[in-house]
């Protein structure tokens, strides 16, 4: 038995090939430090209880503390009424189509050519589907070796990195490595990918802005690590201070932290805000100087409401900005098809930029990225098409052009919309959307609301989205699930309801908080 | 300040100028280098895409190029089962239904039924209408309600058991059905779970990235690759002797890399077993649609555990995939989780976990309800998908056949049956030079075949270390998925390479043979 024990480790641990000590752990390596001692639980406590092996007390704690707001109560007591047959506005959720944007003719155009690529033969295709999508379908099977039901590279198609890479030096005008390029299902995976890499215990922490987008808090949780916390400024438009970063990393640095990462996502989610080239620059200044990995989040580029601050990458600031920033900073940037006039959050396309990364930590992430095998074909297509989208000239530009323009003015419009509505209201205040997709009014809730809020065992901002939910059918998110300042409470909405819906949704709001204004006052 | 994160050494690319900068303050070094990352990251090991794979590109690149002086003019890539790069065809009526829901504007237009028959067009219909948004919505983090009405409804059709909506979670194929799992009940390092060996390496890499510990139960070569439940009784009491907390068990049916198919009375000891363990049982079922020896029946997990009674006693997880059997939709990326037997709040965590990545892709759980659902007989499109259907495993069942024969036929090899799956995972005798080599080199014997057959031959395949294999053995594991017409060269260059590297490295003796057969035999000897 012992023989045989010893054997079956040793063969297991000579299983890795490349030479990296103890690549599996096996039954026996850590037992010394794990043994029970006499004042820990017994064996039988930590494996089952109440004869459950699947007992809820008996998961990883990580995974039973992590708090994922934008799919949490709210959003579930909506499926419930939306399951009892009641008409549910999701405006929890950044989901374009699900409230009825249509997608671009094009990008659908090509997918359904690269699934079924036996209608490129077809003698009629072309009375169903312009030259130009034709023509784009077949490059793009040319490229995906065994069509869209192959596993690609892990990394995701080359041909589309290639053009990922070649969108970005368009945008920025600077070089970009397709090799440090990673095609992923949807941002939130690249984000994750990235987080696992950095996060080795709870001292490691990564800095994010409050309000937040809570993958970021979820996500670091889940690996556990420790979320640092610095505020954007609501009286200052959301602004970003330099100042307040710093009093965040000296404090948690007070506590023992090491600060491995930077979040800021640009334009804010919730917050709408557009950062400033100054803004940026300060901050790849902090990076530099404070040894920080800066995880830019970009991926509403696209969506920017205002003129006085187009987007500019973090990329193109810190290329701008010379040595020694340039070619030091330690960048991961993500974009993805979800967001922007596309708007396509089922298809699960996205990619992280990683700007001055250690070749052998890309590596590593390549690794990981393989365990997954590979991001799906039809997410990579749809990046093909919005980073290499029809050009003058082609059949379906101007159609293309036309369908991202109207829906870009109509988001400007629903913006005013929904922001107007909000300081329309007595005790409401709410910054100006100037990018993203999203407002985030602050509500001064009166002190007998906060009182039923408490007998209800519920936070005073999840009482009143809860009643909004039940009153209307409209599902927010409460601000408590971003973070907000203690004593604030906020919501946050979409500005996605359709132009035509709009008028209705700001008469339902207002109604609904006179009503709850009136009741607890 | 702290400088903390970044201890050992620097990168490598300090400059004068920049230790001057140094004295000044801490030395900089990268928080991302590959000293300072997770260490979990880097001791997770991924052998279907590991060293031998990465020289492959290398090559094929090289190959592509025109410029090399490879003797082949071509990689053929049997690393991994991914069928439709080696040119199986997509099963047409899935990708019908896929198109048309993916543009759904096709389906107003005047030609349309020029181009579609009528049950593609209606399925579309319904689907199209019944996903709130289309396929460029976020669905319900679970997957959308149609898509996990349709699978529960197949899957009650499948086993005569009732299946719940509530039960499925649709995933972005099934590895990440795998990844919850391990998040799920992996706590600290001496949780673990019981995986057979050989194993797919998803499971190893994935415990050891979620911090648990591999607790190996081996499947007996010599009685095909067969799951003896008497040894798992001895390999549990044994981790548990050493601390271990076992929470849950694999069994991979059929067997991936081994390809054996569990006998119903084997799947009821191992139920039974679970039961009496406590063991959570992760049934991986990704191949069910692989048989193809005619006395072997798929049989689920659950079906057998209804049968028994024991639904509720023992949790268990199936999982499956649109990626493998005769459909190989691997791009896409679709497959579901169905669990029984776990508590409403356990319930509730994965799917908090499932919505933090929002939702799975819309276009892998479509055809993964339709891969559930297929066309019915009297149906338009019922007889194409019958015959490319029975076409492909009847195909695959002759290249299985063809395969394992001529690994048979080779000096020193002996490959069980592939009863299912996609893979031979031959037994290979290697010559004591050979193995004197690869350990000169620091590798692994079987990896330095795996690598001197690449490049004489162009063919991938992975080394059995990779999944884990009884010491003193060695072998590598192949898909069989090259095309018919691919396949024989594929033997004829396998079997030409073996006699040249048999040769190379100074033959065999008899001793080593028969050394080899008895490590094989000898799995289970001495309990």
């Amino acid at each position: 038995m012992r023989k045989e024990a010893t054997r079956l480790v040793s063969a297991l641990l000579r299983a890795g090939n490349n030479g990296v000590s103890t690549s599996w752990a096996v039954g026996g390596t850590r037992l010394k430090s794990a043994m029970p001692q006499p004042d820990e639980k017994k064996d039988e406590d930590l494996h089952a209880k109440e004869g459950k092996v699947l007992h809820p007390h008996l998961l990883n704690e990580n995974v039973v503390k992590t708090q994922y707001a934008v799919r949490g109560e709210l959003y579930l007591r909506a499926e419930q009424l939306r399951k009892e047959g009641k008409e549910i506005i999701f405006t929890n959720v950044g989901n374009p189509h699900a409230l009825g944007a249509k997608p671009l003719t094009f990008t659908r155009q090509v997918l359904a050519l690269c699934a079924a690529p036996f209608l490129l033969d077809h003698p009629k295709v072309e009375d169903m589907f312009p030259a130009d999508a034709i023509a784009r379908a077949k490059k793009i099977l040319a490229s995906f070796k065994g069509g869209v039901g192959a596993y690609t590279d892990s990394r995701g198609n080359p041909l589309v990195r290639e053009e990922v890479a070649r969108f970005i030096e368009k945008r920025d005008g600077v070089p970009s490595n397709p090799d440090h390029i990673f095609l992923t299902d949807g941002a939130s995976v690249a984000v994750r990918l990235c987080l696992n890499a950095m996060i080795r215990h709870d001292r490691d922490s990564v800095l994010v802005p409050i309000p937040q987008y809570p993958l970021y808090s979820a996500s670091i949780r889940l690996y556990g690590g420790t979320l640092v916390g610095y505020f954007l400024d609501e009286r200052r438009g959301w602004g970003l201070s330099v100042e307040e970063l710093q009093r965040a990393l000296q404090e948690s640095r007070e506590e023992g932290k090491l600060v491995r990462g930077l979040v800021f996502i640009n334009p804010g989610n919730p917050t709408g805000q557009c950062l400033s080239k100054e803004n940026l620059q300060e901050l790849i200044k902090l990076a530099y100087q404070e040894k920080i990995v800066l995880m830019a989040d970009e991926v509403y580029q696209e969506n920017v409401y205002q003129d006085e601050r187009p987007f500019v990458s973090a990329k193109k600031v810190m290329w701008e900005m010379g040595e020694p920033y340039r070619s030091h900073v330690e960048l991961l940037s993500f974009h993805t098809v979800s967001k922007g006039t596309a708007g396509e959050c089922g298809l699960r396309g996205g990619y992280v930029e990683m700007t001055n990364i250690h070749p052998g930590a890309i590596e590593e992430v390549y690794k990981c990225a393989s365990i997954n095998l590979s991001p799906n074909t039809m997410g990579q297509i749809a990046l093909s098409v919005l980073v290499n989208p029809p050009k003058p000239g082609d059949p379906s530009y101007d159609q293309y052009t036309k369908e991202k323009a109207s829906e870009l003015v109509s988001l400007r419009r629903r913006r005013h919309m929904v922001t107007d509505g909000f300081n329309a209201l007595d005790g409401v205040t709410c910054n100006f959307t100037e990018g993203a997709m999203y407002s985030f009014p602050q509500i001064k809730l009166p002190a007998k609301a906060l009182e039923a809020a408490k007998a209800a065992g519920k936070a005073g901002d999840v009482f009143y989205c809860l009643k909004l939910l039940e009153a209307t059918g409209i599902s927010t998110v409460p601000g408590s699930g971003f973070g907000q300042e203690e004593g604030t409470f906020h919501l946050r909405t979409t500005i996605l309801p359709r132009e035509e819906v709009m008028t209705t949704f700001v008469e339902k709001f207002d109604k609904f908080h006179k009503d709850f204004m009136k009741q607890y006052s | 300040m702290t400088n903390m994160d970044a201890p050992s050494t620097s990168n490598g690319t300090s400059t004068s100028a920049q230790d001057a900068a140094a004295q000044k303050q801490p030395v900089r070094r990268a928080p991302l280098g590959i000293d300072t990352i997770n260490k979990r990251v880097i001791k997770s090991e991924y052998a279907v895409r590991g060293e031998i794979v990465q020289l492959a590109q290398k090559i094929a690149k090289e190959v592509e190029s025109g410029q090399h002086n490879h003797p082949f003019d071509k990689v053929v890539w049997c690393n991994i089962g991914n069928p439709q790069i080696l040119g199986q065809k997509p099963i047409t009526y899935f990708r019908q239904v896929l198109a048309l829901c993916e543009c759904p504007q096709l389906l107003s237009h005047p030609n349309i039924r020029e181009l579609f028959p009528e049950d593609v067009i209606a399925r579309a219909q319904l689907l199209t209408k019944q996903i709130p948004g289309g396929l460029g919505a976020y669905s319900e983090s679970a997957g959308a309600l149609i898509i996990r009405q349709l699978v529960a409804a197949s899957i009650t059709k499948r086993d005569g058991y009732p299946a719940d909506p509530d039960n499925i979670y649709m995933t972005d194929g099934a590895s990440p059905a795998v990844h919850y799992m391990m998040d799920l009940l992996l706590r600290e390092p001496t949780d673990a779970m019981m995986v057979p060996i050989p194993q797919y390496p998803l499971y190893s890499a994935t415990l050891t990235l979620y911090g648990g510990t591999l607790a190996p139960y081996l499947l007996d070569e010599g009685a095909g690759w067969g799951l003896d439940v008497e040894h798992l009784r001895l390999q549990l009491a044994k981790a548990r002797r050493e601390g271990l907390c076992v929470r849950a068990m694999v069994v991979i049916n059929p067997g991936n890399p081994t390809g054996q198919c569990l006998s119903y009375q084997n799947m009821r000891d191992v139920l039974t077993f679970c039961r009496d363990e406590q063991l959570v049982l992760i049934a991986d079922e990704v191949y069910q649609a692989n048989i193809y020896v005619g006395n072997k029946e798929f049989f689920s997990f659950k079906k057998v555990a209804c049968a028994m009674g024991l639904e509720d006693q023992v949790p268990l997880v199936s999982l499956h995939s649109i990626s493998k059997g005769f459909i190989g939709e691997c791009g896409r990326r679709g497959g579901y989780m169905e669990v029984t037997g776990f508590p409403e709040p356990v319930k509730d965590q994965i799917l908090k976990l499932a919505s933090i990545n929002l939702c799975p892709n819309l276009s892998g759980q479509i055809c993964c309800a339709l891969m559930m659902n297929p066309p019915q007989p009297g149906e338009a499109s019922y007889e194409l998908y019958r015959k490319e259907k029975s076409d492909i495993l009847g195909s695959l069942k002759r290249r299985a056949e063809l395969l394992v024969g001529a690994l048979n036929r080779l000096e020193g090899v002996s490959c069980n049956a592939a009863e299912g799956a996609l893979y031979a995972f031959p037994r290979v005798t290697l010559p004591e030079a050979a193995v004197a080599a690869a350990k000169k080199l620091g590798k692994q014997p079987d990896w330095l075949y795996c690598k001197e057959l690449l490049e004489a031959t162009g063919i991938v395949v992975v080394p059995g270390s990779g999944f884990g294999q009884a010491d003193g053995t060695f072998h590598f594991r192949t898909t069989f998925l090259p095309s018919e017409e691919d396949i024989g060269r594929v033997v004829e260059a396998l079997s030409a390479f073996h006699a040249a590297f048999l040769k190379r490295h100074g033959g065999l003796t008899t001793a080593a043979v028969a050394a080899s057969a008895a490590a094989a035999n000898g799995t289970h000897a001495g309990q």
